[in-house]
């Protein structure tokens, strides 16, 4: 729980996930207010499920989140660009042996 | 008899009207964005609610009316609304406790209206069932942290619980038409919820921190037509656009 008050007297941000029919996974929807977890997902039902695109809903607090940085997506991401080898595609199946 | 089971459907979607469109008020003045989405959404599923219930009555009368016709062609002595749906909307600890009652009895009434023999009915009862059980989860957490919230707040839901309570001697009005559907097993027995009803809201109360005032229950009338001074001057808002341009549609 966040210990500081904020400062524009807001109640704390939440994260909200809703997972469409098919079992298909949970897709960031957006965001809501709520003072606490079971307002949030009231308050997420509410504004994101109108039109029945969910089966499921999952809020987290913003301040759980630790995301990448912008700046930081050079060194991140910029590797696994070029290296063709680590994906399945690249090798060829030996004669004799069985491809799934 | 089926002018008996009119009135009892007309009972049933009167009172989502009247509570549907005194949510709506709300739309735009919620105290935050998410809030008066929910509000709105609240309202939307109660007018839904009235406009089949409302619908199934007009068929049953068989006199060619339909659910416009209930809803905007009526005078308020027409009207079978419980009187505590129309007090107007007070703030929002007054909105979210008049809600609450509201939804506790209704778990209790649609739950035994969506049993009986007559299908149209039960189908009707049990989908506002459904909705219904969002509105009590709703409500229910908002009289729960308003009254265990700050000594305003807290104040506001007592005042507000002091006030709606004092309506609720309606939900378990009964006359000999009521008893003579009941005994088909057409229509639902109030008394029978009675204890459920109380159990529920004395549990809610009790996280809330707010007592039950002492106090004796209002005149019942709204069953009858008879209404506070409010329906009037709601009616005139809810119906004038339709009553100004007859037959006209979207």
């Amino acid at each position: 729980m966040a210990t500081d008050e904020k400062k524009d007297g807001e109640w704390p941000l939440w994260e909200v996930f809703t997972q469409p029919p098919g079992g298909k996974p949970h897709e960031h929807a957006g965001s809501v207010h709520a003072a606490d977890a079971e307002m949030a997902l009231q308050n997420a039902r509410d504004v994101y499920t109108r039109r029945g695109e969910a089966v499921s809903v999952w809020v987290v607090p913003s301040a759980a989140i630790t995301a990448s940085a912008p700046g930081d997506a050079g060194p991140f991401f910029d590797p696994g660009n070029d290296k063709p080898y680590r994906h399945p595609q690249f090798y060829k199946t030996p004669r004799g042996v069985k491809v799934f | 008899m089926s002018s008996a089971l009119f009135e009892f459907v007309l009972r049933l979607g009167d009172d989502r009207l009247v509570l549907g469109h005194r949510n709506s008020e709300w739309c735009g003045h919620g105290p935050i964005l998410e809030e008066d989405i929910a509000l709105a959404n609240i309202s939307l599923d109660l007018v839904g609610q009235a406009q089949l219930f409302l619908g199934l009555a007009a068929r049953i009368e068989n006199q060619g009316r339909d659910a416009d016709a209930l809803a905007y062609w009526r005078d308020e002595y027409q009207f079978r609304n419980l009187q505590m749906v129309e007090l107007p909307r007070g703030d929002f600890g007054f909105t979210m406790v008049r809600q609450f009652l509201f939804s506790a009895w209704s778990h209790q009434f649609l739950d035994a209206v969506a049993k009986v023999g007559r299908q149209d009915l039960a189908g009707i009862a049990a989908k506002a069932f459904k909705e219904n059980r969002y509105h009590l989860r709703h409500s229910s957490q908002w009289v729960i942290r308003l009254g265990d919230g700050t000594d305003e707040s807290h104040r506001r839901v007592q005042a507000a619980l002091d006030e709606a309570w004092l309506w609720t001697g309606e939900f378990f009005y009964q006359d000999d038409a009521d008893r003579a559907l009941a005994a088909e097993g057409i229509a639902a027995d109030p008394e029978a919820m009675r204890e459920p009803f109380g159990a529920l809201v004395g549990e809610v109360l009790r996280q809330a921190q707010l007592t039950l005032p002492a106090a004796p229950m209002r005149m019942v009338g709204g069953r009858k037509g008879r209404h506070t001074e409010h329906l009037g001057h709601m009616l005139a808002e809810m119906q004038i656009v339709a009553r100004s341009h007859p037959g006209a549609g979207w």
